[in-house]
């Protein structure tokens, strides 16, 4: 049961993606891609899990740790420079 | 802490996600969307550090690990968004995917190795989206890693194609497809690790293989594909997990990158296969061609009088002026322009430069006020009245062979109508073509004059001569 309900989670999340998105101005092409790259590092959070719950083995501790420190850059780099991005974006006059 | 608390924040996080997004697609909320999204994923984040799994495991050891990872990410990823150069975005967008896809691919492995070594039977479908995981991880890491070289210059940007290359990255595919069913299908758990491990491998060696045959004018496609896949990846990741938030923010990311992908397609008039497949202007046609006229030459002297007497003028800016780094000069020019009378505006195709918006993102660090920027249907419009046309380090997005020669390789593809402006001004480093290796019509028509050597050094040229004045 639990498989089916993820399932639909995902399609409902596929059509609400479709449906948000359709129509953005080129002129922020940029920031969606990279503010919407760094929502996909959203894995922290099973490189979390990987990392502290895989007591007993270090060999899968260390593969998690290192996608933690991975999806860390992903998500922090990819917030910070979208950040930064759209703070450049000004009306004239501003 | 109960699961059901973890949950429920995971709630709070995709539905914060859910309107960072929207709030993205529109300028003046952008910024916002882009904070909230953030505060979601510091939701995700804490929230998992309650993890039921976490906290049993809850030694000194681990949570070393967890906290060290956490602190060395965080610290590289603020002083990457810090260093980075406007210019080099789109090297740091495609890293930065990169990194997600390999992260996801790590998740997936890590949960393997862990479950084999407990002796706990992965089901059948656990398998599958461990593997799928996998495979999107893998082909993004290495095909971002391949698209950073090319886009900064490591190695060459140009198409590479060889003969038997479809047939090789068709071979790679399908072996690493048939590891793949190998590893869900195997039950004996040594022999889906060896599978596993060749499926990884092939993966990341189809990255490289599949990003080789595309060109630098086509990134723009390839930035928003590797997007969208770094997103099914950690959906796929979320299935291994069993965790609700990872499916819905990857799934949008993936829906979002899909949308991106398809406008850029359409923006060239070609299909994603083409894209993808064709080896696109690895070839230089130049050879064949007849054009009628020829190219004529202008001094910045002389540029400078069309300029002076100019009431409309169009910039049109291109990859070249990325290279050039010549944004802050032009942004300079346009206010003398301004100044002397003339209304400015900058016509912007979907494709220019190698990432999606990436000429927006130049100018606005100019500080050019955004409602200058006229997406290309405006932009034609506004030609048809317009004064003079500087064409800048763009190539075949002014190319009216697209319109107007059948025979062309870019025929259909929407261009911006640099020639309807009375005057237009090509600045250009040379002869050569551009990325598709064509030659463009534009320049050899009776209004166009060309304005040779580095776009930087002439706009300042001309920038100086009117100050002089």
């Amino acid at each position: 049961m639990e498989l089916i309900l993820l399932l639909f989670i995902f399609t409902l999340s596929a059509f609400l993606g479709f449906e948000l998105i359709s129509k953005v101005p080129s002129q922020l092409h940029t920031p969606l891609m990279s503010g919407s790259n760094a929502i996909s590092g959203i894995t922290i959070v099973g490189a979390l899990i990987s990392t502290g719950g895989t007591d007993g083995s270090w060999f899968a501790t260390s593969l998690g740790f290192l996608a933690l420190v991975l999806a860390g850059i992903n998500v922090v780099g990819g917030y910070l420079v979208t950040d930064r991005m759209l703070s450049m974006f000004k009306k004239k006059g501003n | 802490m109960n699961p059901v608390i973890i949950n429920l924040a995971y709630i709070v996080s995709s539905v914060l996600f859910i309107l960072g997004i929207k709030m993205l697609g529109k300028a003046e909320t952008a910024r916002k969307g882009n904070a909230i999204s953030a505060v979601g994923m510091a939701i995700a984040v804490i929230f998992t550090l309650f993890d039921k799994k976490i906290l049993d495991a809850g030694d000194a050891v681990a949570w070393a690990f967890v906290g060290g990872g956490l602190l060395l990410g965080a610290a590289i990823g603020i002083i990457a968004a810090k260093r980075v150069k406007m210019t080099s975005m789109p090297e740091m967008v495609a890293l930065l995917n990169g990194f997600g896809g390999l992260a996801s691919l790590l998740v997936a492995w890590a949960e393997f190795h862990f479950g084999d070594i407990k002796g706990a039977d992965a089901s059948v479908f656990t398998k599958i989206s461990m593997i799928a995981a996998v495979l999107i991880g893998g082909i993004t890491f290495t095909g971002s890693v391949y698209a950073w070289g090319k886009l900064s210059g490591k190695i060459s940007g140009r198409a590479k194609v060889f003969a038997g290359q479809k047939a090789l990255n068709a071979i790679i595919a399908i072996f690493m497809l048939a590891s793949a069913v190998a590893f869900t299908a195997f039950a004996d758990s040594q022999a889906a690790y060896a599978m596993l491990v060749a499926a990884i491998v092939l993966s990341l060696v189809l990255g490289i293989a599949a990003v080789m045959p595309i060109g630098g004018g086509d990134m723009p496609v390839v930035i928003s594909l590797l997007n969208s896949l770094s997103g099914l990846a950690a959906c796929a990741a979320g299935f291994v997990i069993l965790n609700n938030v990872l499916i819905v923010a990857g799934c949008l990311v993936g829906a979002s990158g899909v949308i991106l992908t398809v406008i850029m397609c359409k923006s060239m008039n070609r299909t994603l296969g083409n894209v993808l497949f064709s080896g696109f202007g690895a070839t230089s046609g130049s050879a064949s061609q007849k054009l009628d006229g020829e190219m004529k030459p202008m001094s910045t002297d002389d540029a400078y009088y069309v300029l002076e007497a100019a009431q409309n003028v169009v910039f049109i800016p291109g990859y070249g002026m990325a290279v050039a780094q010549a944004q802050h000069a032009v942004k300079e020019l346009a206010e003398i322009l301004e100044n002397n009378g003339a209304e400015v505006s900058f016509a912007i195709h979907p494709v220019a430069g190698r990432m999606p918006g990436h000429m927006n993102v130049l100018l606005a660090e100019a500080d050019v006020p955004y409602e200058q920027l006229k997406e290309m249907e405006e932009a034609n419009r506004i030609l048809e009245n317009a004064d003079v046309a500087i064409v800048i380090g763009a190539n075949d997005v002014v190319n009216p062979a697209a319109a107007e020669d059948k025979s062309s390789p870019i025929y259909g593809m929407p261009i911006i109508e640099a020639s309807k402006a009375k005057t237009v001004l090509a600045l250009k480093r040379g002869k050569g073509t551009g990325f598709s290796g064509l030659e463009n019509a534009l320049f050899f028509r009776p209004n166009t004059r060309m304005v040779y050597g580095d776009a930087k050094a002439t706009i300042n040229d001309l920038v100086s001569k009117f100050k002089d004045k």
